[in-house]
């Protein structure tokens, strides 16, 4: 019969582990597509006092003749400059699953900038042709939305764009966009500018160098940094899903380590005969204290196995959030990744041991003569 | 001795089992609460009986695309439709980047904006007042009274999404049914300060002369607006709001994932309690049969001691949900999401019968064992 409340408290206990972990593993996905994308040599360059690729106004074609001659930048085969203007926008598609409209990324770059993306990869069809309304979306877009899919097509601008292609970002944040040719957006919405400006630098100390040029040139009025940076601020996208987690994996947390304590003091008030038994063949106090304690840890590692093992068929599932820089989806995967699987039993060890502490510290306290009697 | 006082004094036999059960249940009832509460707000509460009767049209393609300012009388012209007005997101930073910071800035028409936004209120010297002032704004009382901004002050707002700033003088300060987060300025500073944009919109507000108009009125505009460079998607108010929601993410299923695994968390806190609780009575349960207590009747006491126990876990749960979510509604960071948002009596009562079902569920097996117990074998139980 007892077998019953231990399996019982256990099972609570999973239940928040689960939660921790889900929560973990979507934040540890997210971190990691943000943490991914970008190289260490290039540096992107948008209009001062902008945040966000998506801005109006930018760089004027002018200054993109500037950029492009600065020293220090690496060479294509063809021994031009990597420098590649680009631009965003929003577009809305309609979810595969039936949840309804989202906004999606359409990135524009030129054939030089996906040369400068060496992990993007197409996976199905074939690339954009540059002066046609053609695009390619990634894995991830293509599996998530509706009419995605090679031969479809998507309004906007001047006309339909069609899709031509697939790619595989590599589990970056690329993998939340859709890319296509930027002079036919500067032809289709009569655009001067590029909202923002990537260039691949030889090495990583002429990339600093190119930032702080880029950033302190006055006639420019732009803002240069590191790839890396501007998409390691976006992680700031899982906010809202570590707050509310957080709030839920604790309010969990503190109901289960109430329900362990009144499992162990059952297991204590069952057995109050057989530890006055140990106290009188001579165990201390303090080693029945730690008995307890002990016995409620294992319980709590039990249960955080079970959530483990309940989280682990969603491992690499694939869903999204809104990202408060470009408004659109952010598409990453569930990680569970060994970090999360430390926090989780970090976790049901503090809810064992804080479930356990009381009941220990009651039972190491009972009168033997009076415990014997019962 | 009556029946509910039999079944009170068993509650708390165990004074100390009793209490940590009505702790834990309460928790996880806070959280279920604080769920519904969010679920009610998102998808369920319709929004005052003026927002019902308006509509957003947008560019097609996505809000990121601007819309034609002349689409403002062709729209205003169609059957159904009272007032139009034009809007325009900023996205501004106001002092930093800090959450608590954060509100948002929309360019609009002083005109005509309140004749739209009917549910928003301001007297008609402040109305006058934001009217005549080109740099002049309305401001939502909650962020007034949170800034600690007066009629007259200047605000700076950065803009990171246009390449201006802004120089605003509030003008007039506005209440509303649920908090806005908004400030509203003249579009004029927009077309001045960025020519770049001038006769450009970012959406509009519609009115229709009748809630049942409200899809007649929408299909009027995108039909209107249909083979052109570009289209509109107009939709109900409601219908917008929702769609920033679905941007979140799967938020319904994520809600109806945690509900489910805390109802189930109380079940299991529950049943092991009343397991408990029960196991260790065999012998008065034998008792109580020898002095004539039915079987219906043992049944009806032991349920009735698990519901009345989770009933009061549930009881501090909701009352602590309440409390929490009123605190929270203030706090940086989750503000965003709870402004205006409280726990209503029906989202209270729901959570109650959730915690009055789980401790009929959790006692019945249990009691239901006990009451068919044999009595002889009772009385010779050593629990």
């Amino acid at each position: 019969m007892r077998k019953g409340a231990t399996v019982m408290t256990a099972l609570g206990i999973a239940l928040t582990v689960t939660i921790v972990i889900f929560i973990m593993a979507l934040l540890a996905g997210l971190r990691d597509a943000f943490a991914t994308t970008g190289e260490p040599n290039n540096v992107l360059v948008l209009r001062k006092g902008s945040n966000s690729e998506l801005a109006a106004g930018g760089v004027e074609r002018e200054a993109m003749q500037v950029l492009r001659d600065l020293p220090g930048l690496a060479r294509d085969a063809k021994g031009e400059n990597l420098v590649s203007g680009e631009d965003i926008l929003v577009i809305v598609l309609p979810r595969k699953d039936g949840t309804g409209e989202t906004n999606v990324t359409i990135r524009f770059l030129s054939p030089t900038g996906l040369e400068m993306r060496p992990k993007v990869k197409i996976v199905a069809g074939r690339w954009f042709t540059p002066g046609q309304r053609e695009i390619v979306v990634s894995r991830s877009i293509n599996h998530r939305f509706a009419k995605t899919n090679i031969g479809d097509t998507m309004f906007f601008g001047k006309g339909n764009w069609t899709v031509v292609g697939v790619f595989d970002s590599g589990g970056s944040a690329h993998e939340s966009e859709i890319w296509a040719d930027i002079n036919q957006l500067a032809a289709d919405l009569d655009r001067t500018q590029y909202s923002s400006v990537l260039m691949q630098a030889r090495d990583p100390v002429n990339a600093q160098g190119l930032k702080n040029r880029v950033s302190d040139d006055q006639r420019l009025k732009l803002n240069g940094m590191l790839e890396t940076e501007y998409y390691a601020q976006q992680t700031s996208t899982g906010g809202p899903i570590k707050v509310v987690g957080w709030f839920v994996a604790v309010v969990m947390g503190i109901g289960s380590i109430f329900a362990a304590m009144n499992t162990m003091y059952a297991a204590v008030a069952y057995r109050a005969r057989e530890i006055a038994t140990l106290r009188v063949i001579g165990f201390s106090r303090p080693s029945i204290l730690t008995s307890f304690v002990l016995e409620s840890l294992l319980l709590a590692l039990l249960g955080a196995l079970v959530g483990i093992v309940l989280m682990l068929p969603f491992n690499g599932m694939t869903t999204g959030t809104s990202n408060p820089v470009t408004f659109s989806e952010a598409v990453f995967s569930l990680r569970m990744t060994p970090g999360v699987i430390w926090l989780a039993m970090i976790f049901a060890i503090i809810m064992g041991t804080l479930g356990g502490l009381a009941p220990a510290w009651h039972a190491s306290r009972r009168e033997i003569l009076a415990s014997l009697r019962d | 001795m009556t029946l509910t006082r039999f079944v009170t004094k068993n509650a708390f036999r165990n004074k100390r089992r009793s209490a940590l059960t009505v702790v834990s249940i309460a928790f996880s009832l806070l959280l279920l609460t604080f769920m519904i509460t969010v679920w009610r707000a998102f998808y369920i509460d319709q929004g005052s009986a003026e927002s019902a009767q308006r509509l957003i049209t947008r560019n097609k393609v996505s809000l990121v695309f601007w819309l034609p300012s002349y689409y403002r009388e062709k729209i205003r012209a169609l059957p159904g439709v009272k007032n139009v007005v034009n809007e325009s997101w900023f996205g501004g930073q106001y002092k930093d980047q800090k959450p608590e910071n954060m509100f948002m800035q929309f360019g609009t028409d002083p005109q005509e904006f309140f004749e739209v936004f009917k549910d928003l209120h301001i007297t008609p010297d402040q109305l006058v007042a934001w009217q005549k002032d080109r740099s002049g704004c309305v401001v939502d009382a909650e962020l007034a009274k949170k800034h600690g901004w007066k009629l007259g002050d200047r605000l700076f707002i950065k803009g990171l999404i246009f390449p201006m700033n802004l120089e605003l003088n509030v003008r007039g300060i506005f209440t509303s049914p649920q908090p806005t987060q908004s400030i509203y300025f003249n579009h004029v500073y927009i077309d001045e300060g960025f020519p770049a944009l001038k006769g450009r919109v970012g959406f509009y507000g519609v009115l229709a002369d009748s809630p049942e108009n409200v899809p007649k009125v929408a299909q009027e505009i995108d039909e209107q607006f249909h083979n052109v460079e570009r289209p509109t998607k107009t939709e109900s108010e409601h219908a917008f709001q929702l769609g920033w929601i679905a941007m979140m993410g799967n938020v319904k299923a994520f809600i109806l994932s945690i509900c489910l695994a805390v109802v189930f968390a109380i079940l299991l806190v529950s049943a092991n309690t009343m397991a408990m609780s029960i196991r260790e009575r065999t012998r008065e349960v034998a008792l109580l049969k020898t002095l004539g207590f039915t079987r219906g009747r043992v049944l009806l006491l032991f349920v009735s001691e698990a519901v009345s126990l989770a009933l009061l876990g549930g009881l501090i749960g909701t009352l602590g949900a309440a409390g929490f979510i009123r605190l929270a509604a203030h706090a940086p960071g989750i503000s965003f999401f709870l402004a205006g948002v409280s726990v209503g009596a029906p989202t209270m009562l729901v959570s109650l019968f959730v915690a009055a079902i789980v401790g009929f569920v959790s006692a019945f097996l249990p009691a239901y064992h006990a009451s068919q117990l044999n009595i002889v074998e009772g009385l010779r139980h050593i629990g």
